[in-house]
């Protein structure tokens, strides 16, 4: 167990140290003097200067790489040209808004997304498996951003049941917060649900037809036993690795969703500074975003083996 | 006879068989019928008949078929110019005049829809090209080569994929500078590193095979050996891949320009239409009906030509 532990979280730094070589990388994209754009609209001379020295513009890029890398292992993502704000502050202020939407996202997505897969496989050729497999295929071929727009039209507009936009933070009004947070969480929440409901369903058709369900049938379980306490608790395992790779789909999805609903959190933060061109923060975020992939799908990946004893030996 | 489509990297798998129609594009025309004709189908022939009996790969096909009509054709089908303004026509219902209705500056919405379709298509079919061109190569010589070239190529693999598509491509086209070109690369190198991952995984499955120490052991040199013996064993679930990517393509393209990142306006897309729709939906509810329906339908249809083709080309998955 140890062994593999330290072996799994080897394998992640070079996958780190690659990441942010990529994302260094970005700025050689930019057309011109870095310093220059960076400053943004102003090109106030004195920051033109200040950028120039803080980036180290004057030494190769190797060494412009290692201090920035330094300065990134201190904390220092760089500062927002627009708010003179540092990076990483910006980022822990909106971190927690998406991590609600992620997380009410994500409980949407399993409470409808388990149940279709498992109906769709227990079920499998009639009716409920063709609607469960419709429904998948709608929730991967709708654009949230759109999926959004008509939500709005739907229950803000036609209605008048929930507010098109405005969050309100949940330590302030928890109604008032569910109520902005309920559409973009769903919005989110369909594309994942039709990516379980398929996981799930292969999952289960797998795990129904072995030995020990046979064998659980075979004692005279009721169907519903054998499929929630031996089939489903068994395909679960699988679900939830995969499920845990859905995270990138949730992160990308949240900069769609939060810019149509008006979202004050970390996708708001990617599109916002896009159009200030506060490439800093830019970079910040893609930074930060895919650390967390790659941590969280790590510990994804000791849960399985964790769970699955035939891993161990 | 069988219409004949440019001949995109033919296979020797395939090459004798009876229609001449080079593979691995499906031909569109009905095959010949005939006994001769079952007997000697290659594996191309078969995957096409199985593909035609799927219903929803049918319509996926038939629907993106009409949609490059609709792109080829957009300056005949389009009733109006697609970025003529006319004050006199703001954001009016739909009509016999507009059928969709007319946009914030008085555009006819049916006519922008038409022509987006040239911009989505493009985007993704280009931004997919990329992709191919970059990851097949790269996931090839990862898989044959193997050793640190492999170690090097797939841990800059996982560098790629630990940031989310979108927003690595976000962030690319941020860094390029807002245009539909800028869009396409962006799109396509961050949907480079899943073809890399999978020519790699195919690569080292089939490279134990016998034929392929068959065709080492008569001294065919490797790149001969990679291209004329792997490529053709490898090119079916790529094909399904590609299909797929293209539909996630499209939505990535319509996000790209629904942020303002993608085609530039007085340029049509539908990304950039559902954006400036969302500010006027309490009032003008078309402009954001149909670019959104139009995105849906082509994914959809790409998604079900996807997962028929899957099923098609490999029958063990089922």
């Amino acid at each position: 167990m140890l062994e593999y532990l330290v072996r799994r979280v080897a394998t992640i730094l070079p996958t780190l140290l690659f990441v942010s070589m990529l994302i260094f990388g970005l700025q050689q994209l930019l057309p011109g003097d870095p310093a220059v754009i960076l400053a943004g609209e102003e090109r106030d001379p004195n920051v033109v200067a200040y950028l120039r020295e803080k980036l180290h513009l004057d030494e190769p890029l190797p060494m412009r790489y290692v201090h920035w890398v330094g300065g990134v292992l201190q904390g220092d993502l760089g500062e927002s040209v627009r708010s003179q704000q540092p990076v990483l502050e910006l980022i822990v202020q909106k971190l927690p808004v998406t991590v609600e939407l992620a997380l009410l996202a994500m409980t949407i997505a399993l409470v409808i997304g388990i149940p279709a897969g498992v109906v769709s496989a227990v079920g499998r050729g009639t009716a409920w498996d063709y609607a469960a497999n419709m429904f998948a295929l709608w929730g991967l071929s709708t654009p949230n951003f759109w999926l959004g727009i008509l939500l709005i039209l739907l229950f803000s507009v036609q209605l008048g049941w929930l507010p098109a936009s405005g969050y309100v933070s949940p330590f302030e009004d928890l109604g008032a917060n569910l109520a902005a947070m309920i559409m973009p969480a769903f919005v989110l929440g369909n594309a994942i649900a039709a990516v379980l409901m398929r996981h799930t369903r292969s999952a289960m058709l797998q795990v129904l037809s072995a030995d020990y369900v046979r064998t659980a049938r075979a004692k005279g379980l009721s169907e519903r036993v054998v499929v929630l306490k031996h089939a489903l608790r068994n395909a679960l395992t699988p679900i939830i690795t995969l499920g845990a790779l859905e995270l990138g789909t949730l992160l990308s999805g949240a900069v769609l969703t939060e810019q149509v609903f008006t979202i004050p959190g970390f996708g708001k933060l990617i599109v916002d500074s896009v159009f200030n061109r506060d490439y800093a923060v830019v970079q910040g975020v893609v930074l930060v975003t895919a650390t967390a992939y790659i941590v969280l799908n790590l510990l994804a990946d000791l849960a399985y083996f964790a769970v699955n004893p035939r891993l161990r030996s | 006879m069988a219409a004949v489509m440019p001949a995109s990297g033919s296979t020797p798998i395939a090459e004798g068989d009876a229609f001449g129609t080079p593979p691995p594009a499906p031909p569109r025309a009905p095959l010949p019928a005939g006994r001769r004709a079952e007997r000697e189908a290659g594996p191309w022939q078969r995957a096409w008949r199985r593909l035609r009996r799927r219903r929803g790969a049918m319509l996926g096909l038939v629907v993106v078929l009409a949609f490059i009509a609709l792109a080829v054709f957009a300056p005949w089908i389009a009733p109006h110019d697609p970025i003529e303004t006319s004050w006199s026509a703001v954001r009016k219902a739909p009509s016999a005049a507009h059928w969709f209705g007319t946009d914030e500056i008085g555009r006819d919405v049916l006519s922008r829809v038409v022509w987006g379709t040239r911009a989505s298509l493009l985007a993704a079919v280009v931004s997919v090209s990329i992709s191919l061109l970059l990851g097949v190569p790269i996931g090839l010589a990862a898989g044959f080569i193997g050793g640190a070239v492999d170690a090097l190529i797939s841990r800059i693999t996982d560098a790629f994929l630990a940031c989310p598509f979108l927003i690595l491509a976000i962030a690319l086209a941020a860094f390029l500078g807002p245009s539909l070109t800028n869009a396409m690369i962006a799109i396509g190198v961050s949907a480079t590193p899943i073809f890399v991952r999978l020519t790699r995984a195919q690569v080292i499955n089939v490279k134990v095979e016998d034929y392929i120490e068959a065709a080492r052991a008569v001294g065919n040199p490797p790149l001969r050996i990679a291209l004329r013996h792997v490529m053709p064993n490898i090119a079916a679930p790529l094909i399904v891949q590609a299909t797929l990517a293209i539909a996630a393509a499209v939505i990535a393209e319509a996000s790209l320009s629904f942020l303002g990142l993608g085609q530039q306006p007085p340029a049509p897309s539908w990304g950039s239409m559902l954006n400036t729709a969302k500010n006027y939906v309490d009032n003008a509810a078309w402009m954001a009906i149909w670019p959104g329906l139009s995105i849906f339908l082509l994914v959809l249809s790409f998604n079900l030509l996807g997962d028929g083709l899957r099923d098609a080309l490999d029958p063990r998955q089922r």
